[in-house]
């Protein structure tokens, strides 16, 4: 179980619980703060509040270990070295899931700057998910993907999810949040407003 | 040791070669000559000024005065620093990390030399500690300026890649370790070129003027040596305490990617 209480960032301020084996969908207009609130989740900006993982506080902590147990995904994923195996702790583990998510296993080899957006959206995917995270937070995770690979991912994440894995999802288009949460979250002004289905 | 006095008049002749200059920059309309007169100008009197205040120290041999003038030399070292960076640190630290780093490396290095090899009595006797300490903060000063001119644009630059490595459970270290090995060869490279073509492309100035002076060219090349190894010393020292140092600054305790500690480009 997730708790976050107070949480503050800039002129975000949310309270909720997100429970395990839960996915919350979490919508709201382009810079509303949905980026900035899963970013402080995971502890990656300043922000005020307090954010439990099970009772244990955040700060009771290291930083890298929340962020091993809750992991935010980037929109746009970043790379630090020259080919794609070398962000993989062990390329090996995630081959599996790179070929559910329509890459070839060959994949491994090539340069990063040979990688469309897409791609680099679900390898960024696919290096989160192998951290076994309890909590993923999702910035928009299949907004440069074609229906198909976006179908992938829902149906991973929904694997996740069933085994126990907290989501919450950001994400712009509504049918995708009716698929994937079973909570909604309209963000406005900075604030969240629960919907259910 | 024999060496050509010169006068002050011995100086008007080839301070001619800079008034042509400036007619050239007249004729072809380079618009340069204002400001080769302020730096010929600027040139002249703190060269001048360097003569009597050196004079000054060299009588009095007081650790009071040398340290005073050491203190200045690093003052105008950091503030060169800060002008050369392109984007700056907020607060103290604007000043402080490069001041810091650069004292610590060039005052270290200047003091080893001191104690251990030239072994001048006093130990601080400023014709000895002053120009070692110049010569030696002013590659030290290239250095840390590179370093963290390469490390503030190389995390500006590749945010998305440091704050990946952060949000997948890595330390701040290991997140910035590819822009900080980055800043690291650029602080480093000027020093090794430099080492690696003197003698062959440059002739050093301070061997030169020791040439110049009536000193044995091997006696003179020896003097060199010792300069270069402590410059080589100093660089590294200072470079990698700023780089590492600017890291530091540059995320904060939380593992967090601080860019907010950046102050917007000039």
């Amino acid at each position: 179980m997730l708790t976050v209480d107070a949480l503050k960032r800039l002129h975000v301020s949310v309270s909720f619980e997100l429970a395990d084996g839960e996915c919350i969908a979490l919508q709201g207009p382009s810079g509303v703060g949905k980026s900035l609130l899963l970013r402080a989740i995971a502890d990656l900006d300043p922000n005020e509040g307090s954010i439990k993982l099970d009772g244990t506080l955040r700060e009771s902590m290291p930083a890298p270990t929340w962020r091993k147990k809750v992991t935010y995904v980037a929109a746009e994923p970043g790379w630090w070295a020259d080919t794609v195996q070398e962000h993989f702790i062990a390329w090996d583990e995630a081959l599996n899931l790179v070929e559910k998510l329509g890459l070839p296993s060959g994949c491994g080899t090539w340069p990063i700057r040979r990688l469309s957006t897409g791609e680099k959206q679900r390898l960024g995917l696919v290096r989160a998910l192998l951290l076994r995270s309890r909590v993923l937070l999702l910035d928009e995770p299949t907004s440069a993907l074609d229906p198909a690979s976006t179908a992938s991912v829902e149906a991973i994440v929904a694997e996740r999810v069933s085994t126990g894995t907290s989501v919450l999802w950001s994400t712009h288009n509504s049918a995708q949040a009716r698929r994937v949460g079973s909570r909604l979250f309209m963000m406005s002004s900075g604030r969240i407003e629960e919907h259910r289905f | 040791m024999s060496y050509i006095q010169l006068g002050y008049n011995d100086l008007i002749l080839p301070a001619l070669l800079v008034v042509m200059n400036g007619a050239l920059s007249l004729l072809l309309h380079l618009r340069l000559e204002w400001q080769l007169a302020v730096a010929s100008v600027r040139m002249v009197v703190q060269l001048v000024l360097v003569g009597y205040v050196l004079t000054f120290l060299f009588a009095a041999v007081s650790p009071f005065w040398t340290a005073l003038a050491a203190f200045i030399m690093v003052l105008f070292a950091s503030r060169e620093i800060v002008v050369r960076q392109k984007r700056r640190l907020l607060g103290l630290w604007t000043y402080g990390l490069g001041a810091g780093c650069t004292l610590l490396a060039a005052g270290t290095v200047t003091m080893f030399s001191l104690l251990t090899q030239l072994r001048p009595e006093p130990w601080y006797h400023p014709r000895y500690a002053l120009p070692l300490l110049g010569m030696i903060l002013g590659n030290t000063m290239t250095g840390v300026s590179l370093g963290l001119d390469v490390l503030v644009n190389g995390v500006m630059r590749e945010r998305a890649a440091v704050e990946s490595c952060l949000a997948l459970g890595g330390t701040r270290y290991q997140a910035l370790l590819p822009v900080i090995r980055d800043a690291l060869r650029s602080g480093f490279m000027p020093t090794i070129n430099g080492m690696a073509a003197i003698g062959l492309v440059s002739l050093p100035g301070m061997m030169t003027g020791q040439i110049l002076a009536g000193v044995e060219p091997v006696d003179a090349v020896k003097y060199q040596l010792l300069i270069m190894f402590l410059i080589a010393g100093g660089t590294g020292l200072g470079t990698l305490a700023a780089v590492l140092g600017g890291g530091r600054l540059l995320t904060d305790h939380r593992h967090r990617l601080r860019l907010d500690r950046i102050a917007s480009e000039k």
